[in-house]
């Protein structure tokens, strides 16, 4: 045996086993969304249950919190109630909520609002699912914070937690109320 | 009572396996026979208890005994028996379990077959299989014990993942997968056993060849299944989608298929010694990445079982494997080093060198493009895919590459030819390569690498069949015997020779599957009403109406397709279905599939109105896909012909004549 | 509502269809195709096919059965349509989903690492062959143990 060269050789283990050490520490399914920071795509979506259009740019200066959510999403369950609170927290501070249903029919998104004991605030059907497309969407639900400015400040994969606004709504609404 | 019996069955075979790579070790160093007699004594007894450990989770299985933690997550009353007993192996604990039985059966045949044959060499090879058996043992006996305890004990428990209960391939592709795996364990163990050793000549080699060859089988085997599998179950059409876990057992087949070539370099030539101890460390290796890949969640990919810390004791045995090897082949390769001598360039040796590069560029290739990804983040900290795309790109000018030295290889003799003879030999196939690419261009087959293919699957064809026909018509000569005889005699007296000329053209099958069904795929989507009709690529078929059932495990809708002649009369009913599983979230597709020798016709239900008043199909039509499962089966017969030993067909011949 | 009563009530839609005969007489065709449409659908299969499906993990748009994926390829059609190159589009999707979409790496910087290295070794392995090989056709066979015959069976061990 020439130890020698058996230690030069050990040499190369680092990097392979730094590698996969490495990537264990990573989420393979968590990928960064490019949208926050740019400009929230526009989109005229009409409000389930009337004829009302709802039009981002009309939105504009204003904070927006945009859910992306289906019945069959069993996710969006969960963050239901969360939704509910801070629609009722932020919503008399000028925040507008919507909901976006996606991949859905409205009979099912309306029995399940009902069933989970109503919703303070507009959702809007996208039945081409090109608003989602357009907001770069893998699932439901996501939720996407829009600032005054009409830019994208935060997407939220999965369910949102109240952590969730007072993160990134809080801030938005401080600069405003102060401008004022 | 059945949890006990498991999980004592492991920690026992775990103190066991500890204690024979211990005695095998001590005994060889002490030269004490009767330790290493007690070494092999403990890979008998693990191979019982690993039986009766998974005997035990069968029959926990079957009867439903969710007080154990396997059973309460895989398990549930409305599975099929069928179904039942396969998902032993469709979650995390219960595949190692599997892994710990099939490894115990292998290091007890190995005992069986080479006990006090080998020395010092079976003895080291021995210690090595129990090591490996040490940490699959640890592992049931701790991050993924399968015999946990639960409670309160469930009524019912969820059932097997949708996507594997869904196909009854699924009794098959796993298994073999694993079989063919961890064989790869052997030769793995007789190359440290080497290296340690010191017995640095082909003994390993020879001890070996038949080990590596049946796990070569199971391999080969299970990857065609998964093939036919992700074709029968995942509704897109295709067969092969470069996933992380796909080329996770797709790489040590690579590593594998150029040891099975480079070996008859060293045994004919003396030469490629490091080169072969490498070739199959790499294969092992690949197995236990390919485990890492799919248990760690360090990719994303179908086949990515739930993470844990699973990951970790992976990527410790990985790098201690590694670590052991590197010294271990780096400490040697100067006592390794032997004269290399090639008589001449255009010989079968040199054939052989180049199949291994491309070979090893190929795995490497793969190797790079499954783990960029994970390279591109710790570099550029950004998220890229590495998908079909790439790999087709890469990989199609090696595969084509391959298919002309695979007809080239055979023609040329070892120790090389002149050029007079080789022209003679390659004129036919070199006829026939000229042939078919003219008439793919003047048929405008519509890709560059499909012509190609094709012309060097002739090429390959051609020489390869013209080995059996020389050889045959010398026979009928010197022995006066009929055709279908002198080509029986023939295999039979040459068995690896000519199996490997089988497995040959097993893979030209599949290879000229494979590119035919890629550049002449037909689809069309379209949404019909009941009684409209759709055609693709003269296929006519008609939706006739949709149907639902109510299943304990599933419900089903499914799409009454009527594939109509020229006349437009249905002669044929396909019912592709969509499976909604009462535990699991997006539906399961069941295509319909009608398969013949020259083309499939595939029908897929995407969509469907629920008043029954439209379905939307996906209508595939794509030729010649049957010949990847048949060739993947000759490829199989080929390397078992190769592998069925001579020398007991000789001696008993013998036998009969004295 | 559960799956499984979502289920229960799609049995009920659909129980009276099964029973009830297809439509009777000459069956209509779905979709005629035009030379523009077919230069627009190989189009838009091409550019599915190098887009990786959000929701499925290894598939492109093409091959994804999910109703995402069929919503994007309709996006693709309809940009395309619109008079958007190809490039356009699919720097569309990377605006909105990032580089992770394209199922081939942008060949630029870092990425052509995964291009060039197996280029190099086939290439360097096959010189470092050749020159090898030259080198080995020149040294004598090694005297002392025979070579095996030319095509002769190797002697076999019983396993």
């Amino acid at each position: 045996m020439n130890w020698k060269r058996s230690l030069v050789a050990a040499a190369a283990v680092v990097p392979v086993v730094g590698l996969f050490y490495y990537g264990m520490g990573q989420d393979p399914k968590a990928i960064p969304s490019p949208l926050p920071g740019r400009p929230a795509p526009p989109f005229a979506l009409n409000a389930m249950g009337t004829a009302d259009t709802v039009r981002l740019a009309d939105l504009k200066g204003q904070v927006v919190v945009l859910n992306f959510w289906a019945s069959w999403c069993l996710a969006c369950r969960s963050e239901h109630e969360v939704l509910r609170e801070a629609a009722a927290r932020y919503g008399p501070r000028g925040v507008r909520f919507y909901g976006v249903l996606y991949n859905d029919t409205p009979e099912n998104g309306a029995a399940y609002i009902a069933e989970m004991g109503g919703q303070s605030y507009p959702t809007l059907l996208d039945p081409q699912t090109r608003t989602a497309i357009d907001y770069g969407l893998y699932g439901v639900p996501e939720t996407f914070i829009i600032g005054p400015d009409g830019r994208v400040v935060y997407k939220q994969v999965g369910p949102v937690t109240p952590e969730t606004f007072t993160r990134y709504v809080d801030p938005l609404l401080g600069k405003r109320e102060a401008a004022r | 009572m059945t949890r006990i019996l498991g999980s004592t069955a492991i920690v026992v075979a775990l103190a066991l396996a500890v204690y024979g790579a211990v005695a095998a070790v001590v005994g060889v160093r002490r030269r004490d026979g009767a330790l290493i007699r007690s070494s092999q004594a403990a890979a008998y007894a693990n191979c019982g208890l690993l039986t009766l450990a998974t005997l035990a989770m069968v029959y926990a299985l079957l009867t439903h005994d969710f007080s154990i933690s396997y059973v309460a997550q895989v398990g549930s009353r409305a599975t099929p028996t069928f179904f039942t007993i396969i998902s032993l192996w469709s979650a995390l604990e219960g595949s190692i379990l599997f892994w710990g039985f099939v490894l115990s059966v292998y290091t007890a045949s190995v005992v069986y077959f080479t006990r006090g044959r080998l020395g010092s060499l079976g003895s080291y090879a021995l210690a090595t299989l129990h090591a490996v058996g040490i940490f699959f043992y640890l592992l049931l006996t701790g991050v993924a014990n399968p015999f946990g305890a639960v409670f309160p004990v469930p009524a019912d428990g969820p059932g097997p993942n949708p996507l594997l209960q869904n196909h009854p391939l699924m009794a098959v592709h796993p298994p073999f997968l694993y079989v063919g795996y961890v064989g790869m364990t052997v030769p793995f163990a007789f190359a440290i056993g080497a290296l340690i050793s010191g017995r640095l000549d082909d003994v390993w080699l020879k001890a070996t060849r038949r080990w590596t060859m049946t796990a070569w089988i199971f391999l080969s085997l299970a990857i065609v299944a998964g093939m036919w599998w992700s074709y029968e179950v995942l509704g897109w059409g295709g067969y092969w989608a470069w996933d992380p876990v796909e080329n996770a057992s797709f790489m040590p087949w690579l590593t594998a298929t150029a040891f099975l070539h480079s070996v008859m370099v060293q045994e004919r030539r003396g030469m490629l010694r490091v080169w072969n101890l490498t070739l199959i460390i790499a294969t092992f290796l690949l197995t236990i990445l390919g485990t890492f890949l799919t248990r760690s969640g360090i990719l994303s990919s179908v086949h990515a079982f739930a993470n844990g810390p699973i990951g970790y004791y992976f990527l410790g045995f990985i790098a201690l494997v590694l670590l052991v090897s590197l010294v271990l082949l780096a400490g040697r390769s100067a006592e390794l080093k032997t004269a290399g001598h090639l008589d001449r360039l255009a010989s079968r040796e040199f054939t052989f060198l180049i199949n291994n590069l491309l070979l090893s560029a190929f795995c490497f290739t793969v190797l790079l493009g499954t783990l960029f990804p994970l390279v591109a983040e710790a570099v550029r900290g950004v998220k890229v895919s590495v998908g079909g795309p790439f790999f087709n790109r890469m990989s199609l000018p090696i595969i084509v590459t391959l298919l002309f030295l695979l007809g080239v290889g055979p023609a040329l003799p070892w120790r090389g030819a002149g050029a007079d003879v080789l022209g003679r030999r390659l004129l036919p196939a070199a006829v026939a390569a000229g042939v078919v690419a003219a008439l793919a261009l003047a048929l405008r087959v519509p890709s560059f690498y499909a012509v190609l293919a094709f012309a060097f699957a002739a090429f390959a064809l051609v020489s390869n069949v013209q080995e059996f026909v020389t050889g045959a018509r010398a026979r009928m000569r010197a022995h006066g015997e009929s055709a279908p005889r002198a080509l029986l005699r023939l295999i039979g007296a040459n068995r690896r020779r000519y199996g490997g000329y089988i497995a040959h053209l097993g893979v030209l099958a599949v290879a000229t599957g494979i590119a035919a069904s890629a550049a002449y795929r037909f689809e069309r989507e379209v949404t019909l009403k009941p009684g409209q009709t759709v055609t693709v690529r003269g296929y006519t078929v008609r939706f006739d109406g949709l149907w639902a059932k109510d299943e304990p495990q599933r419900f089903v809708v499914g799409a009454d397709i009527a594939a109509l002649d020229a006349r437009g009369r249905p002669y044929r009913t396909l019912t592709p279905r969509l499976n909604f599983y009462r535990n699991g979230g997006e539906p399961i597709t069941t295509p319909a599939v009608r398969t013949r020798l020259d083309d499939d016709l595939y029908i897929n239900l995407l969509a469907f109105e629920r008043d029954g008043s439209s379905a939307t199909v996906h209508v595939i039509v794509e030729p010649l896909v049957a010949w990847i499962w048949i060739g993947g089966l000759i490829v199989a017969l080929g390397a078992a012909i190769g592998t069925i030993p001579t020398g007991a067909r000789v001696r008993s011949r013998k036998v009969v004549r004295v | 509502m559960s799956l499984a009563a979502a289920l229960l009530a799609l049995v009920a839609a659909v129980a009276p269809v099964q029973a009830g005969a297809p439509a009777q007489g000459a069956p209509p065709v779905a979709g005629a195709t035009t030379a523009r449409d077919s230069i627009i659908g190989e189009q838009v299969r091409q550019i599915a096919s190098e887009l990786r499906c959000p929701v499925c993990q290894g598939l492109s748009l093409q091959d994804s059965p999910s109703e995402l994926a069929q919503q994007m390829r309709q996006v693709i059609r309809d940009q395309l349509e619109a008079g958007k190159t190809p490039e356009e589009v699919k720097a569309y999707f990377v605006s909105k989903y990032s580089e992770w979409i394209l199922l081939e790496p942008a060949p630029r910087g870092a990425n052509l690492m995964v291009y060039v290295l197996p280029v190099l070794l086939v290439v360097g392995g096959g010189a470092g062959l050749f020159v090898a090989a030259r080198r080995w056709t020149r040294q004598p066979a090694p005297a002392g143990a025979p070579l095996p015959e030319d095509e002769a069976e190797e002697p076999e061990t019983l396993p």
